[in-house]
């Protein structure tokens, strides 16, 4: 394999050909904020955090699904891209109930970490307040839509490392929203084989473990790529 | 054995035999399934056929077209609800399509909507309680030139007035 | 098929003609005012009147002139009749006998038609689109044969980017570097997509091409597969034109059935077939990435690009994308010669463009001129500015993705790049006139609501940012904004340009910023009190 050498925020650094500008960043130890972005399944490029600025391009690209090529000049952090990224998580805050307070995931939430990090403290617009219910008819999994993102973390895990097909998006624009099978309940999926990776997925308090407190909910998301690298690579690296 | 006979499989495959063999709705969905080939991504064709066939997708044909594609249902519902043109609701007996394209809107398709619905007293999406009429409304139905445009039951009429809209509607509904 | 076959089959259809055409306009509009029965009508009146064997009542496509349809044109006294009624039927018959009528009438040479320069509209209101022998007659199918049996792939592309077309779908990408990248693309497997899910509100040019002379369409994608070394093509049609399917699903048969389509072209090795996959009601298919994934029977979400279609498109192949107007040109440009295609138009914008001239004005309907016609010919002597005295205030190009020219820049040619520059864009074709009475905001407000609708969902700008930019524009209408919410509004506008996904979410704060541009005073005045509202107290009496 080809190596290609690139910049990234000033500094040459050198990556396998066709990786994308994300993992060659995280290799050189450049932190490019995601959160639609999972390790073991394929990106989707749908939350817009990862843009960055390609010397040449008058586009901002997602980090996520550009691939690097030789000569690439990357900036991933300025002014302009800090802005659209709080705005953008501004924008997921006003959208639905995102009350960090009484969520399970209070502390363990990429989306309150990022706000943290980023800066984002305070929301400009106004708050949407959509009526989401919850759905806490499996056994042991819930689903609270007031938490969700729409990342469809939950639906690639489910369709291409579990291989069930139980959850998709349905709908669309701000209505969309993460079912299972015919819209149905949760506890009522026949084809849910309730294996929880989803938990493991979801960036937010959206899907969560029935009686997890405020601020329980610890995932390990690592999980997800051994399963992915022993199925395709018969690696077991735990 | 028991338990075998009880899985979600069986169960469904049972229930397909009764829908074919007591709707022959069905026998003719399966036919346009079969010209298809059974091809996953035939299936938006076979939901427009689908909706042709039963005015509506109800979850039963949902997961019928879903088995016989061999696609998950999540899948099927997913598709069936992005696209405007699918419905999951029943209609009513008869429908007022209200064109909202931008000349129809530059030339008074807003009012046109709004008499309707004061009207007949539901809203763009709705079917009267009596389900006599469904009210609906189109992105752009391509009739700019004679704006604004209403379809009544699939005929598209040209320039119309609240008036002129509210005198088709109440053949059809009493106000 | 060999070419003899061609030209006899056109030598006699023309055999067949009579002496007298009557040509009824049988596109969508006008059979929403009866047309059918106007040319039922039609044929009795001439039977009746016992001149079957010197009249033909023909079935033909959009006569361009909208909002005057029922349109009946007599050929060769070149009459045209407008608001016919069936009940004028005999008057028609008794006026081509000489005889003086009181019938409305529209005058043929009004610039309205003189200023057209028909390439794409050539066959439009002319041919018989539910018969191929009609095409063929209009040397239909000449260029393809000329493509396959005498040209190498190679060559038409050649010819392709030498014409200087650029796609007629809104982005004005060339057309002959998109089709050189498809033909390069490694891929067993390749295929060719028309996109005719005109989905801009206000646009019904593709309609009428698809309606009125469907088979240009199916040889400009036979013509298009054969030099990228497609077998396969797909035309994505949305469900609302059902007439536009209808006459498709004709075509195709037919020119299977005369071997201009399917197996054996022209008894050549060449193979190519098509197949209509209809829409479902979603403005986002028009996006291409979209689109494809709707043909593949998908939810309809676009995905980032790169890797472009014409690298990795339908079913991961290399697939090509125009839309309907770009495929009715090729056989055009073949068939009378890549110079004379070139020499229309401006420098940079070669051949002619459709519009449909929609709102506020006297003449509404279809109509084709050369690149470079200012604005205020069209919608000032083509379209014969606005109705019962009105001024123009505004013209809306581009759908959700445009933006509004105000009067002052009517003399603004209309070509890529000048449209460009005054931040709305060519789009389609769709042309909405605005005149005094309309509200710049509201307009805005009206396009932000149709791209929040239209979202697909997939990225949060454009999910998210429409429903915070609309909400913006309703509390701007009820006077409930202030200057801060007006700043946001533009932050907005600025951060869902950059980062949405795709075009849809890109382009859709265009409408707000065109009219913040050219008519910001309609915003700030909005963030005063309302100067005619009636004061709490005094309402009283």
């Amino acid at each position: 394999m080809a190596a290609k050498t690139l910049t990234i925020d000033g500094t040459q650094i050198s990556a396998e050909n066709h990786t994308s500008i994300l993992q060659a960043a995280k290799e050189a130890g450049v932190k490019i904020p995601t959160l639609c972005h999972l390790e073991g399944v394929y990106d989707v490029g749908a939350c817009r955090l990862c843009l960055v600025e390609v010397k040449g391009s008058n586009k901002l690209m997602p980090a996520c699904t550009t691939r690097i090529y030789e000569g690439m000049e990357v900036t991933t952090d300025n002014e302009r891209l800090q802005k659209y990224r709080r705005m953008t998580l501004e924008l997921l805050f006003a959208e639905r109930n995102h009350v960090c307070a009484v969520c399970v995931a209070n502390g363990h939430c990429e989306l309150q970490a990022l706000a943290y990090e980023l800066g984002m403290d305070h929301v400009r617009y106004d708050y949407c307040y959509p009526k989401w219910g919850v759905d806490a008819s499996h056994r042991f999994m819930g689903m609270d839509h007031n938490r969700c993102i729409l990342c469809q973390r939950c639906v690639r895990v489910c369709w291409h490392i579990e291989g069930a097909g139980t959850k998709n998006v349905s709908g669309r624009g701000s209505k969309s929203h993460i079912i299972s099978d015919l819209n149905e309940p949760w506890g009522n999926s026949t084809t849910c084989t309730s294996c929880g990776k989803c938990l493991l997925a979801c960036p937010t308090g959206a899907l969560f473990h029935k009686g997890d407190t405020a601020g329980e909910s610890l995932r390990d998301r690592s999980k997800l790529e051994f399963i992915v690298n022993a199925r395709e690579k018969q690696q077991w690296t735990v | 054995m028991n338990t075998l006979l009880e899985s979600p499989r069986n169960k469904a495959v049972a229930r397909f035999a009764q829908l074919l063999a007591s709707d022959k709705r069905y026998k003719i969905l399966e036919a346009h399934i079969k010209k298809f080939q059974h091809r996953q991504d035939a299936l938006i064709e076979v939901l427009h056929k689908a909706q042709e066939l039963f005015g509506y997708l109800e979850d039963d044909v949902l997961r019928y077209t879903a088995a016989q594609l061999k696609l998950p249902a999540s899948r099927v519902y997913g598709v069936a609800t992005f696209y405007h043109f699918f419905t999951l609701k029943p209609q009513g007996e008869h429908n007022c399509v209200v064109c909202m394209g931008t000349a129809c809107y530059v030339k008074g398709a807003d009012k046109i909507l709004a008499a309707v619905e004061a009207s007949a007293h539901i809203k763009a999406g709705e079917t009267t309680p009596d389900n006599k009429l469904s009210l609906l409304t189109a992105r752009c139905i391509g009739a700019c030139g004679i704006a604004p445009a209403v379809v009544y039951d699939g005929t598209v009429t040209p320039r119309q007035t609240p008036e002129t809209a509210l005198a088709q509607i109440n053949q059809w509904v009493t106000p | 098929m060999t070419l003899n076959d061609l030209q006899e089959t056109k030598a006699k259809e023309l055999a067949t003609r009579k002496k007298i055409v009557l040509r009824c306009c049988l596109a969508a509009g006008c059979i929403s005012s009866d047309a059918k029965g106007v040319k039922e009508q039609l044929v009795k009146a001439v039977a009746e009147a016992g001149l079957q064997d010197e009249v033909e009542v023909r079935g033909v496509g959009c006569m361009k002139l909208c909002c005057e349809g029922p349109l009946v044109q007599a050929d060769p006294s070149n009459a045209l009749y407008i608001k016919v009624t069936p009940d004028n039927a005999p008057a028609i018959i008794a006026a081509l006998k000489g005889g003086k009528v009181a019938l409305q009438q529209a005058d043929p040479n009004s610039p309205f038609f003189t200023k057209q320069e028909p390439i794409v509209l050539a066959n439009c209101g002319l041919i018989d689109p539910e018969r191929i022998e009609s095409y063929i007659a209009a040397d239909g199918y000449l260029a393809l044969h000329d493509a396959i049996v005498e040209m190498e792939p190679k060559d038409v592309l050649d010819a392709m980017v030498k014409s200087g077309l650029r796609g007629r779908g809104g982005a004005g990408f060339p057309t002959g570097l998109k089709w050189g990248t498809v033909a390069k693309s490694p891929g067993a497997r390749k295929y060719v997509i028309c996109n005719a899910d005109e989905g801009d509100p206000g646009a019904f040019m593709d309609r009428s091409v698809l309606e009125s002379d469907p088979h240009a369409i199916l040889e400009g994608m036979v013509i298009a597969g054969y030099a990228v070394g497609a077998d396969q093509g797909y035309i994505y049609c949305r469900a609302e034109y059902p007439l536009a399917i209808t006459r498709l699903q004709k075509a195709i048969h037919q020119a299977k059935r005369l071997g201009l389509l399917g197996a054996g072209i022209f008894e050549s090795p060449i193979n190519f077939n098509i197949d209509i996959r209809i829409g479902a009601g979603a403005f986002v298919c028009g996006e291409e990435t979209a689109l494809m994934a709707s043909v593949e029977g998908k939810r309809g979400t676009p995905r980032p690009r790169p890797p472009f279609p014409a690298e990795r498109g339908l079913f991961d192949c290399p697939t090509l994308i125009n839309n309907v107007e770009t495929f009715a040109n090729v056989a055009p440009i073949l068939r009378r010669g890549v110079e004379w295609f070139a020499g229309i138009g401006t420098e940079k914008s070669k051949g002619t463009k459709v519009f449909a001239l929609a709102g506020k004005i006297q003449n509404t309907g279809l109509i084709e001129v050369p690149m470079g016609t200012p604005l205020r010919t069209i919608v000032e002597e083509m379209g014969g500015g606005a109705p019962d005295g009105g001024k123009i205030k505004a013209v809306q190009t581009g759908g959700p993705s445009g933006g509004c020219i105000p009067a002052q820049h009517l003399d603004t040619p209309v070509d890529y790049e000048s449209l460009t520059q005054l931040g709305s864009i060519m789009g389609s074709g769709g042309m909405i006139v605005m005149d005094e009475t309309t509200r710049m905001v509201d307009v805005a407000r009206f396009f932000m609501e149709f791209c929040m609708d239209e979202s697909c969902g997939k990225c949060i700008p454009c999910r998210a940012g429409t429903v915070q930019m609309h909400h913006l524009l309703v509390k701007l209408l009820a006077r409930e904004a202030n200057a801060r919410d007006l700043a946001q509004l533009e932050e907005l506008c600025d951060m869902v340009k950059n980062t949405s996904l795709c075009g849809l979410g890109q382009t859709s704060p265009n409408p707000v910023l065109s009219t913040l541009r050219f008519f910001r005073e309609e915003y700030e005045e909005l963030l005063q009190p309302d100067p005619h509202a009636v004061p709490q107290l005094a309402a009283k009496p």
